[in-house]
């Protein structure tokens, strides 16, 4: 009993300063945030009048706010989709993509190199990711692209200026920068898989599609899915990026607009503190449902080898 | 009143015991205390506490604002383009001078938000916040709740170079209009900027080109300039979209005269759907169409500077900050000149001179704070003729404080603004109060320009869409209203 409590005592020890470290910074904040949004705080004032739930009645008719969603729906569906699919692509060549025919499995020549070239977006960080791609998409003729394309005597685009294209340029920038960790993440699945079912599909007459199909991708549900909610987690953030790249902040005309940067106006520049704070607690449902949604409708059954 | 309670110590003890939430018992020992706190440790957020901040020392005519002289005074600067050399090398030694056993302490910033959003929150507040930059704190906000000393006790003191002379009375038109929040003098622009169009005055000597002054010459410029590979006038889209409302709605102004401005700013029934609003919407956005570079919309100001340096733009709209903000990267074949907004009708109700001069740079100080008359002082000493002058020798802008900069030498810029302010006369465009008003409407109106001046949206649509969100922020009761009368 006493030799428990003293293992107790020990463990606790070591858990009571993360414990409550993360209790202060992370749980507390977020609670105080439910708190402020029934409330009309503006940021300099000791103690906000209670609202009740008028923000989040207001959200109802903020136009920005369901621009915002909408630019989320488009991210949520293109993001995880197009990533994922151009990962386990990448990955299945560079790990199994080379042999076959043969039965022993490995990646395409280069395959090391190629692994860094993608993972290099990955360790930049975000705001120097912006920055590098104001410079690629920028309208005059010191753009990469639209200098390329003036030389060949074409009209230069307005890739973030043209509301239908600004959304998709950002997008493409998301990608770039998130597909190298998929391939890495996906790459760990793959050679997990034992190499001895590729070999008996191979000398059963299997070509490398139909073995990604029905050895690869099964075998790799569980890695994939994570990468599923992590993307959709990511397409709803999405804040520095379009806070560098867009046009009057989230602009054309919001059609680049994310609801973290409609929240950073509203409190920040608006002062509206309390109704930014709405914002955030529905962002954090939308979040939260997406996460478990997804986890809910992708279950299958573990495949033990 | 007792000077002994204003003590560094006293007032350590009294900010600590108001930290840890003792605000009952500070207010206990002493009148003198309670008095120094008056403002200070009130505690209550509801409480717009009532104009002048309590003197904390006996006033007389060397020390009119009664200013405690062993107080200590924190000062916050926003290190941003003017830097903060001023105040540590100018306006804190003036202070000092004045009273020497002041301890100063000086917080330079680019994060004035940031940094001092909690403070006001927890009640240690600055003595005097330079209140600058992008992320400037919300003085409506501030006001409401009672962080913001009354000047009107600044403006009524004496000032320090002729004591005959209310300091009021220095200062340029417009200064006393711009400090009012709810009718109450709260904030002090300390600069003078003028905004209209920028050109390079020595390519205009080169090519032989006149200054417009009429639309038709403006457009008839432009086909020249086209001729010469020169794009008549571009703003950044990316970045400062607001250098074109500007732009729109001081054109209104010239047209339709400075109530035009004023009906916006005070959100009056179709203020935007004006006919001057409309037709200065109408030549702008067709100016653009026939001779801008779309591609602007995409660039920020910074690069949109750079390349009006380049000589690739001939009018770029910003204000008198403009040469300091870029000097690093002017050519010497660059010489900034300013030019006001062509007339664009014949029957205009301001004549082609016509500038506006605005002021900016705002400064504040705390009512709640431990040395609200010290603070007081320190804007008295910025206004001082030393002080003003000191300040438009070391970062080249005009300050709000009269005929103090005669004889200095000025870049051109600034003489240049000088020359067209003395040209304008009276008849100057009064600057839109809107922007820091109303922040919301504000930031639409840089959607809706971007839209209109890429032809997304036609002139008709802009002015709808504009009197819709002023119409919606009217009626939104959670945004506390501001009027003007002029």
């Amino acid at each position: 009993m006493f030799t428990r409590l003293r293992a107790f005592g020990f463990v606790a020890g070591f858990l009571v300063v993360p414990a409550v470290l993360y209790l202060a910074f992370v749980i507390n904040p977020y609670v105080q945030a439910f708190q402020i949004a029934l409330t009309d705080w503006r940021g300099v004032s000791r103690a906000p009048g209670f609202v009740g739930l008028e923000n989040f009645a207001r959200l109802w008719d903020d136009q920005a706010f369901w621009q915002a969603l909408r630019n989320h729906g488009v991210l949520l569906v293109t993001l995880p989709l197009v990533t994922i699919a151009l990962a386990l692509f990448f990955a299945y060549l560079l790990n199994l993509g080379g042999g076959g025919a043969s039965g022993t499995m490995r990646g395409v020549r280069w395959s090391g190199f190629y692994r860094v070239v993608f993972f290099l977006p990955q360790v930049l960080a975000v705001a120097v990711v912006g920055v590098l791609f104001k410079a690629v998409y920028r309208p005059d003729e010191s753009g990469v692209v639209n200098g390329a394309l003036i030389k060949l005597g074409l009209e230069p685009v307005g890739w973030l200026t043209e509301p239908g294209l600004a959304l998709w340029s950002i997008i493409a920038v998301m990608v770039w920068q998130a597909v190298g960790f998929y391939v890495v993440l996906f790459s760990a699945g793959m050679a997990a898989i034992p190499r001895d079912v590729f070999e008996a599909a191979a000398l059963d007459g299997a070509g490398r599609v139909r073995m990604f199909l029905s050895i690869t991708l099964p075998l790799l549900w569980d890695t994939v899915q994570v990468g599923w909610v992590y993307l959709g987690i990511a397409a709803f953030d999405g804040f520095a990026l379009v806070q560098v790249l867009s046009v009057d902040r989230g602009g054309p005309d919001g059609a680049t607009t994310v609801l973290p940067l409609e929240i950073w106006k509203t409190a920040f520049s608006y002062s509206k503190f309390g109704y930014a704070s709405a914002m955030g607690v529905a962002l954090f449902f939308m979040t939260i449902t997406f996460a478990a949604l997804t986890l809910r409708v992708t279950r299958r059954e573990r495949i033990e080898f | 009143m007792s000077q002994s309670t204003g003590m560094p110590g006293e007032m350590n003890r009294r900010q600590l015991l108001r930290r840890i939430g003792l605000t009952a018992l500070a207010a206990g020992p002493g009148a003198g205390l309670l008095s120094a706190c008056a403002t200070a440790g009130s505690g209550g957020a509801d409480a717009r506490t009532p104009a002048t901040p309590a003197a904390t020392a006996a006033t007389s005519a060397a020390n009119p604002l009664g200013v405690d002289p062993k107080k200590p005074l924190e000062v916050v600067i926003f290190n941003g383009g003017n830097g903060d050399g001023y105040a540590t090398g100018l306006h804190q030694p003036l202070y000092r001078k004045a009273y020497p056993q002041a301890e100063i302490k000086h917080v330079p910033t680019q994060k004035i938000g940031t940094q001092l959003r909690p403070r006001f929150v927890s009640g240690d507040v600055p003595d005097v916040v330079n209140n600058s930059g992008p992320e400037a704190l919300d003085m409506a906000a501030l006001a409401a709740e009672g962080h913001l000393a009354d000047l009107t006790a600044l403006f009524d003191a004496p000032s320090i170079d002729d004591p005959g002379k209310k300091v009021r009375d220095t200062l340029v038109g417009g200064v006393q209009e711009n400090s009012l929040i709810d009718g109450v003098p709260h904030v002090l622009n300390y600069t003078v900027a003028h905004r209209a169009l920028w050109y390079n005055a020595k390519l205009f000597a080169a090519k032989g080109w006149t200054v417009p002054k009429t639309w038709d010459a403006f457009l008839a410029l432009g086909e020249e300039a086209k001729k010469a590979g020169i794009t008549l006038f571009a703003y950044p889209g990316q970045v400062g979209p607001f250098y074109q409302v500007w732009n729109l709605v001081y054109t209104a102004a010239k047209i339709g005269g400075n109530q035009v401005i004023v009906d916006i700013d005070n959100l009056a029934d179709g203020a935007w759907t004006n006919p001057a609003v409309l037709a200065s919407v109408t030549a702008w956005a067709d100016l653009q169409a026939r001779y801008g570079d779309k591609a602007y919309f995409g660039l920020d100001h910074t690069q949109t500077q750079i390349k009006h340096l380049q000589d690739k733009v001939a009018f770029y709209p910003c204000g008198s900050w403009l040469e300091n903000e870029m000097a690093k990267d002017k050519p010497d074949s660059f010489e900034y000149a300013i030019a006001p907004v062509p007339s664009v009708t014949a029957t205009d109700k301001l004549p082609a001179e016509a500038i506006m001069v605005g002021v900016s740079e705002a400064f504040f100080a705390s009512a709640k704070g431990p040395n609200p008359a010290g603070g007081l002082e320190y804007l008295r000493i910025m206004l001082s003729r030393e002080g003003a002058r000191g300040y438009t020798e070391r970062t080249k802008n005009l300050t709000v404080v009269n005929g103090v900069a005669e004889g200095l030498d000025l870049p051109p810029a600034v003489r240049s603004a000088a020359k067209a302010q003395d040209a304008a006369g009276r008849n100057t465009i009064t600057d839109a109060r809107f922007e820091s008003w109303y922040k919301e409407l504000f930031d639409h109106s840089q959607t809706q320009t971007n839209a209109v001046m890429a032809g997304r949206v036609t002139p008709e649509q802009f002015c709808a869409n504009m009197q819709k969100k002023a119409d919606e922020i009217k009626k939104d009761s959670s945004v506390s209203k501001q009027t003007r009368s002029a």
